[in-house]
């Protein structure tokens, strides 16, 4: 077997080393190695752009300061604490703000998925990677939030366990919205348009239970609020944190709104997983 | 006293010289909306040849790469890439293609070998071999020193070789690059032509695309001119400038009095009557044999003495080649 090594620099043409030293490799990446391969190459990205993780931070503080220090205070939320209202929401909802359209366009736009989708390579895996590392940094927000939380005075009260379950869903919650956010970025077009169509989910953010009671709302707007995925997924992880004698107050168990939530998850990542993978494939 | 013998030194000496097609498309067809981006393109890439597409913007170029390259389904048409269908086995096709698209697609917040790696590793390389075709190709695109910096610090020169040097590491037989130097200034064109010859001596079979008549001239074996979709002429750079039309004399006088004596001087040399201009106070004349008659223009224009700005030989643009071929400016 002969290999690059054997041959000296002036036996070793320049034109014929590329043929004579690489081999075609034998079998196409797996799925495995086609997510994690890119999931990779997207977290590098992530931390090597200070700018993504402070900006991602920032937007992430700076709500939860404007809703406990301003709006807070007008907000009823009878006998629990606006903090330990608010913070909770924020975990569940911070995969909604990180905007992981974006990056997807951007990916797009610089023609990386015209050169991914040449190789051989399970096409839907691209995306795959694409959600690991995008919940890798909405997880990144969420962790801001609860010890930013905890420094404006959130405390947890239904114990640890149920503590970390919640951190868990918050998890789980923000991979199925990765979902949304990578279908978004791969319709989207350009990096622009994504950013804005990141905003259509804001709708889906303030017409739920997370900032406000949903008792506050006309009640036309009740039934929509109450029953939308993000209200699911708040009441979860409010549920969990906050404690069993908190449960009366939200109106459900915490079994009611953990399943549903988790439901909604599912619904959200094969509805939109399909969806985007079909754009994938079609681009 | 080496044990190994040398490898095939010749330029095309690992080619296959079995005259078989690397492309072959019939007529293919692809619309969007009523824009028929492939109008029944038929279209052969001979093996063992660089292949120049030709063409203007929106003559179906980048849709026929796309095409080849798997990333869009024809409507109608077939087309073997390397003896594979490519639209029944579009898979088996991804595994012996290489593509540089019309963008740098690198990411800039990595350096350039984990650039190439990421791609090896995509091409179905295990680390330690993705590492290593890594390397190989960073030592033919000449960027081995860099190769550890980011690639936001690169040169647009850099970053399209880094691109072509991504679509090598899964060592592909067929090689496609979209327009590879479109937005570079002309020393790094020059520079990219001299990485793009010096790879494809090696064996790999290349289709390219470009507007540039010079760049078709520079780098193809074989040249196919499409336009609407279809195409429109064939053969090698040669055959197509004879056919394409002539070299053309140019001369500015500096006073446009002149313009009469230098048209005096320039019929004899010419095909046809010399074309004035004389507001730009320009002669031009298409003739047969650039060199020779630019000379003989230079001797007599010097021995009678009249004073010019400039004086020049041109090739056909690609404008005048589509005015000859079409009949109708591109």
């Amino acid at each position: 077997m002969s290999t690059a090594l054997d041959h000296t620099p002036e036996h070793r043409s320049r034109a014929t080393s590329i043929s004579a030293s690489i081999h075609q490799p034998a079998s196409p990446p797996g799925v495995w190695a086609t997510a994690s391969t890119y999931a990779v190459r997207t977290i590098r990205q992530f931390v090597r752009t200070p700018q993504l993780l402070v900006v991602n931070a920032v937007t992430s503080i700076m709500f939860l300061l404007i809703f406990r220090f301003v709006f807070g205070g007008a907000i009823q939320t009878g006998e629990v604490e606006y903090v330990n209202f608010l913070i909770p929401a924020l975990a569940a909802v911070s995969g909604l703000f990180a905007g992981g359209a974006v990056g997807v366009a951007e990916d797009l736009e610089s023609g990386l998925y015209d050169r991914l989708r040449s190789l051989p390579i399970p096409r839907p895996a691209v995306l795959l990677g694409r959600s690991m590392a995008d919940t890798a940094l909405n997880t990144w927000g969420t962790v801001i939030t609860v010890i930013v939380g905890f420094m404006v005075g959130f405390r947890v009260n239904g114990g640890l366990v149920a503590a970390l379950a919640a951190f868990g869903l918050c998890i789980l919650f923000s991979a199925s919205f990765t979902w949304l956010m990578i279908f978004l970025g791969l319709v989207s077009g350009s990096a622009q348009a994504a950013q804005g169509m990141s905003f259509s989910v804001f709708p889906l953010i303030f017409v739920s239970s997370a900032y406000v009671p949903v008792e506050s709302m006309p009640g036309w707007l009740q039934p929509i609020a109450e029953n939308q995925p993000v209200s699911a997924m708040v009441g979860a992880v409010r549920a969990l944190v906050l404690g069993g004698d908190t449960e009366a107050l939200l109106g459900h168990s915490t079994s009611w709104f953990v399943v549903r939530s988790l439901l909604w998850s599912a619904v959200i990542l094969v509805v939109f997983g399909s969806l985007a993978a079909r754009r994938f494939a079609r681009l | 006293m080496s044990p190994i013998p040398p490898l095939p030194d010749a330029p095309g000496g690992a080619r296959a010289a079995t005259g078989g097609l690397t492309i072959e498309a019939v007529g293919l067809r692809k619309h969007y909306g009523d824009v028929h981006a492939l109008a029944g393109l038929d279209l052969v890439a001979p093996a063992g040849k660089v292949t120049a597409v030709l063409g203007p913007n929106g003559a179906g170029k980048t849709t026929f790469v796309k095409a080849v390259a798997t990333l869009l389904r024809p409507d109608a048409g077939s087309l073997h890439v390397a003896g594979i269908d490519a639209i029944a086995r579009p898979d088996l096709v991804r595994r012996v293609i290489g593509l540089a698209g019309q963008n740098a697609a690198v990411e800039p917040a990595l350096t350039g070998r984990e650039n190439l790696v990421m791609v090896a590793r995509l091409f179905g390389h295990d680390s330690s071999a993705a590492r290593a075709a890594a390397q190989v190709v960073l030592d033919e695109i000449g960027l081995s020193e860099d190769a550890d910096r980011p690639v936001k610090g690169y040169s647009g020169g850099m970053r399209r070789r880094l691109d072509l040097g991504a679509s090598l590491v899964g060592a592909p037989k067929v090689l496609l690059l979209d327009e590879p130097t479109t937005g570079l200034d002309p020393r790094t064109r020059i520079e990219l032509w001299e990485s793009i010859r010096s790879l494809v001596r090696g064996g790999t079979d290349v289709l390219l695309t470009t507007q540039y008549l010079e760049e078709a001239d520079q780098l193809a074996d074989h040249v196919v001119i499409i336009d609407h979709g279809r195409v429109i002429a064939t053969g090698t750079p040669t055959e197509l400038k004879s056919r394409a039309g002539l070299d053309v004399v140019e001369v500015r006088v500096r006073h446009a009095d002149d313009l009469a004596a230098i048209a005096e001087v320039l019929a004899p040399l010419g095909t046809e009557a010399p074309h004035l201009d004389e507001p730009a106070r320009r002669a031009a004349v298409p003739v047969l044999e650039g060199t020779k008659a630019l000379t003989e223009a230079v001797r007599i224009i010097g021995e009678r003495d009249i004073e010019l700005d400039d004086i020049g030989l041109r090739r056909p643009t690609l404008d005048e080649v589509f005015l000859t071929l079409t009949g109708a400016p591109s």
